[in-house]
This record gives C-alpha cells, structure tokens and sequence, in this order.
C-alpha cells in the first residue's frame, strides 16, 4: 500500500503550477489574497514602476484594519485616523484597489474588520483553498482546512502580479488533543499551552495539523483562535481537517459556491483529511483534560503558565531579561500582579463567541476602579450582532469601552496604545516588549480570563467567578 | 536589489534570543509607504530612551560597533510578524548579514528577497562568535562559508535559488512572470475554480 498523505500535502499537491527541484522552489498557485493597507503600498508601487496589472483581482480581497482607528462615532465620514502616516495609507489602499480594480472594503463598509475576521465571515475562506496575506496571523484561515500562511511585501507583489509564489515545501507537524477540555478552559489556553511545550521556534518550517477529540470538539471559531496563533509556535501555517462542523459555519456565506455547486464543493471538502497512514515529520500529544486557564508571564507567547501556578525560574540571560521587563517575581503566581488595562479584541479573540465569554464574566458585574476595559470587535458584523444580543449594554454597564472594529491594541498602530510601565492583560497573540505600547507589559490570556482579570483587578482565575 | 557576493566585515552581537520582528521595528514606524529610510526605527526602543538619547548598553551604539555590516544574535532571530520593514530597517541601517543558530520562516524569506543574507551556524560556532563580539569574518556568499578569524571555514546552509538570485542581484518576479504560460494552463486545467 502507497505511503498516506496528510491533509496538508494534498492541499500542496493540488496548487504545485512547476514542481520544484533541487534548484528552484516550486511555483504555488495562490486562490484567495487578503490584503490590507500596512503591508501593501510598497508592492503596488512596484506594480507600477513596473507596469503591470493585478492578474487575478477576482481572487483578491481588500480591507483595512491595522492603522483605522475604533473610536465610537455615529457615522464613518465622523472617523478620525490618528497621524498623518496612517492617514496617508489608508488614502493609497484606497486608490491602489481603485486602479487596480479590487474590491475594498473600506471605511464605510458594513462588511470591514479585520482582515483574518471578515475572510472567514464572508465565507471566502474555505477547505482546500490556499490563501496568502501580508500578515502572519493568516494562519487564522486554516481552521477551514486551508493552506493558509503570512507572506512578506515583495511576495505580496508577486502574488497581485502572478497569482502565484515561489516557495519550498515545508514539514508537517501532528498536534494531537486528546480527551476533553475541562469546565472554564478554553480554544485559548490549548494554544498557549501547545506554544508553551514546544517553545516559539519549536514549529519552524513546519504546517502543524491540529487533531483529536478535543479539537474536533471546538466550533469554528475556537478553531480559528486555535490556528491563528501557530506562527506564535514558529509554524509556517496550521490546519484542521474539514467537517460537518466546518460545513455548518459556511453554509448561506456570501462567497460560497451555490445551489448545485455547493453540494459539489461539500462533497470535495469533506474528502479533505489526512489519510490514516498518513505519516507526520514529528508529533506531539497533549491532553485536554488535564488543561487550565494559562496566561502569559513573560515577552513571548512561549512563555506561559497555568494562572494559578508560581511563574517559574532559569538563569539564561534572556529569561531574566523578560522577567525583569515584566516585573514579574519567580516562584509566584501571575493573580498576585495588578492589572492596568484589559483588552478584549484582535484576530485571535475578537468574534462573537469571544465577546460573549467575556460579557458571560462581565454581566452584573463592575470592572474594577481603575482599570481600563476596551472592548474592540473584529469585525463591523461582529459589532452588530453583539449589540443585538445587548452584550454591548453589558460591556458599558460594566464600565468597559465599547468601540468600532479594527486590529486596535494588539499592536497600538492606531492609537489605541497601552502606557509605559502599565501591565495589559490581552486576549491578543503577543506579549513582545513594547508590542501594545513602549513600556506596555502583556499579559497574554483568553476573554474569559481578561474579562475576570478586570473584574478582580488583578489577574485572576475566570473559574472563580462563574 | 544589489548583488552580494562576498562581505567582509567585524561582527556586532546581540546576545538575546527570541529577538522578534516588533523589538526589530516598532509597529508605529510602519505607517510608511515606502521602503525607504527605516534604518533609523531599527531596534528603535532598545537603542533610544524615551527623551531620544542613545542608550550606551545597546551593542549598536557601541562606538566599535559602528559600521559594522555582520549582525549576531541570538536563536530564531526574526520572529512574529510578517512586516519585510525588518530587513528594510537593517538594511538601511547598513546590515547586510544576520549570524544565528535560526531564524523564522518568514524573515528569513523576506531577507533573502532584500539582499540580506541569513546565516545558519551550529552551536560551537554560534557560542564562540558570540564571546567575541567585533571579530572580522568574511562571507563568501557563492559558497557558502562564513570564514572564522582563526582560519576555520563554516559552511552555512541555503537555498539554492536564493543564492543565484542573491549573488546575481536578480529579484524572482521576473522569473515567476516568465512561468506565466504555466500559470494560465494550470488557471484553465484545475478540476475546480477557487
């Protein structure tokens, strides 16, 4: 019997245009490119210099997101874009997909998130695709059973120019949940505990498949928060095979196939798995039930421990550099360290179902004196639809903000900036030095964990307060 | 993109690990539309306090350090973002080589389509340049070797066709639009339409 295929080199297999050889890297065809404004006026500029057209804007879809800013106002012309920089951007995304003749969804679009939100709510992310942004967080995508990965600005002019991208086949990686996540645990704290064990460079060259009981489990959603942060572990991409699951969230989305062709398309991507003698480069296992809520204590997502556990020790350079960053004492918990700011938002928990585990935490409760609570939905549909479930009153009697949607304080490009010294505990994917603001120390953890954080001014365990 | 064939150049080190593409360039220096210009965001909060002065720790304000175009740093050097501002800002800051045990997959790609040449060297070669910040190396970018000051000659590992490009100055659009003849047979082939 012929060696099995993972879900991963099918998907490959499937887009290889040139094959590649011992000289040249294989030509990948690319079918859906998210871009937005931070990472692509220098490729369309290119572009021009260059003369050349977008080969395949059908395959191309535009938002803007990390530089817009999320105050509340009654109207999009009311928007103000913080700095002249950001202003500038947004004005060329603007006109680049003008020329160029993509779609954008841009300021007033009710369609506009951020851009690994709104890919999966239109639909246009789907099982067996591969799909590119210049952004690392596209791994986000792979929920769907996609070859989804973060590309750099010159490969985001080669794909607006060929549709294509020159690229070396990676090594597969199985990460196996086994059993069943425990009351109060999270998509969340599976990932950071997955960083945790195999390190922040412990996935890279490799596309991790997530596998077993506990991640079939999860709703789309979870799996996307899931996926999202595999480039935190290093990864070049993670996936999760297709289901009925996946199936149900695509049903009715704008860009899915219809009538017959959507049958046709369900029957392929159910089709869509690893084979069972499919072999791995490496695996790892983790058990589900034996998982906690985990925040982060350090300056990188690796760096991660159960919220009740003292924040353990070493003596390499690097690790007391970041403790000392973080103020963090060794040997102590994380809920013994005040909190300043709580954001609930970003790629990585700024869906419905997020907001809803934090508003779950919030209702009837106040956030503590002092700390500030900003609550910035991925997506404008994301907004919407919490407001009609009144999580938005829940949100504001509580005394957290509510604002537009956009990447926010995940990376503090818009204004929305955590200050210098004040800790941050953020349901966002990095907790580099300065990533939320100079100064800011991030307290990586999931909504519900960050909602109770506010709640207790400190960082706390959402389990006890349900 | 210039090409690089050989470097020769003393070392500036940077001894912490994990160093991550937001220490590299801070997110509100990319607000920019072009890739011009960034070398004075490089490392921009760990080389300046918040009133602007050069912090004297920082290996790259050391006045020895200066001119020096070989960067050591620490294991997966590169990590986080996609943002090709990275090897922007170091390149224009005047680094045209990064020495670590490894660097993340997608700073490693966006070097090596900007003339900065990653270099992958085991542990024993690793631990030793970084005891000896300052010491003069020379790349031999066509066959990949980094030459150590005491006459050993490392071997470093690269993609073939990153190499050509690199020492040819050749950037690879112009080779992926030569393949657009494949493209348009694969577009009309495929059993499905994206």
């Amino acid at each position: 019997m012929a060696e099995g295929r993972t879900l991963f080199e099918k998907v490959w297999a499937d887009h290889v245009v040139v094959p590649e050889t011992a000289d040249t890297p294989a030509v990948l065809y690319i079918d859906l490119h998210l871009i937005h404004e931070v990472t692509t006026p220098q490729a369309f500029a290119q572009l021009r210099e260059r003369g050349l057209p977008v080969r395949r804007p059908d395959l191309t879809l535009a938002t803007m997101d990390h530089s817009t800013p999320t105050t509340p106002v009654a109207s999009f012309s009311d928007l103000a874009v913080v700095g002249e920089g950001a202003a500038n951007q947004i004005r060329q995304m603007e006109k680049n997909c003008q020329d160029f003749g993509i779609d954008l969804y841009g300021f007033g679009s009710e369609h506009r998130g951020i851009v690994h939100v709104i890919g999966p709510e239109l639909g246009a992310s789907q099982p067996g695709k591969t799909i590119v942004c210049g952004d690392s967080h596209t791994s986000t995508h792979g929920a769907f059973g996609a070859l989804a990965f973060g590309i750099g600005t010159t490969e985001v002019a080669h794909v607006l120019a060929t549709q294509c991208l020159l690229q070396r086949k990676p090594k597969s990686l199985a990460v196996t949940v086994t059993g069943r996540l425990p009351a109060g645990v999270t998509a969340k704290d599976i990932i950071l505990t997955i960083i945790g064990e195999i390190g922040v460079g412990g996935g890279t060259g490799h596309v991790i498949e997530y596998r077993g009981e506990a991640i079939r489990a999860l709703d789309m959603e979870a799996r996307m928060t899931i996926c999202n942060m595999s480039i935190e572990a290093g990864a070049r991409a993670g996936l999760i095979g297709p289901d009925e699951t996946t199936i149900e969230y695509l049903a009715g989305r704008p860009r899915v196939p219809e009538g017959d062709a959507w049958d046709v398309a369900v029957g392929r991507w159910l089709g869509l798995s690893s084979d069972t003698n499919a072999v791995f480069d490496r695996s790892v296992s983790i058990d589900a039930a034996a998982l906690q809520p985990m925040v982060t204590f350090g300056t990188n997502p690796g760096m991660v421990v159960g919220v009740n556990d003292p924040v353990p020790d070493a003596s390499d350079a690097s690790f007391r550099k970041a403790l000392e960053y973080m103020k963090v004492t060794p040997g102590k918990p994380m809920t013994e360290n005040p909190v300043d700011v709580v954001f609930v938002g970003s790629c990585t928990n700024g869906r419905l179902s997020d907001l809803q585990q934090a508003a779950a935490i919030l209702e009837g409760r106040k956030v503590a004196e002092g700390v500030r609570m900003l609550v910035v939905p991925g997506s404008q549909q994301v907004k919407r639809q919490a407001e009609e479930l009144g999580l938005d009153r829940v949100f504001a009697a509580a005394g957290a903000e509510w604002r537009e949607s956009g990447c926010s304080m995940c990376l503090g490009m818009n204004g929305d900036t955590v200050a210098s010294g004040q800790l941050s505990v953020s349901t966002s994917n990095r907790n580099f030095e300065g990533r939320q603001g100079i100064g800011a120390r991030t307290v990586l953890a999931s909504p519900a964990t960050a909602a109770a954080s506010a709640v207790m001014g400190r960082v706390a365990d959402p389990r006890d307060l349900t | 993109m210039d090409a690089l064939t050989t470097l020769h150049s003393r070392t500036v080190v940077l001894p912490t690990r994990d160093i991550d593409t937001d220490q590299i360039i801070p997110a509100r220096f990319l607000t920019t539309t072009t890739r011009e210009g960034l070398g004075e965001a490089l490392f921009h909060d760990l080389r300046y306090d918040r009133d602007g002065t050069e912090r004297v720790a920082f290996p790259l304000n050391d006045p020895a350090s200066r001119g020096a175009e070989i960067l050591v740093a620490g294991n997966n050097f590169g990590c986080g973002s996609s943002r090709e501002h990275a090897p922007w800002a170091l390149l224009d800051y005047g680094i045209r080589a990064v020495v670590s045990t490894e660097f993340a997959d997608i700073f490693r790609n966006n070097s090596l389509k900007n003339g900065l040449l990653p270099i992958i060297v085991d542990v024993d070669t690793h631990q030793w340049l970084m005891r000896h910040p300052g010491v003069e190396l020379h790349v031999d970018v066509e066959a990949s070797e980094l030459h150590l000051p005491d006459g050993r000659i490392v071997e470093y590992p690269i993609d073939a066709f990153a190499r050509y490009c690199l020492t040819q100055g050749i950037d690879q659009l112009g080779y992926l639009q030569q393949q657009s003849d494949a493209i348009s047979q694969f577009e009309e082939a495929r059993p499905w339409k994206p």
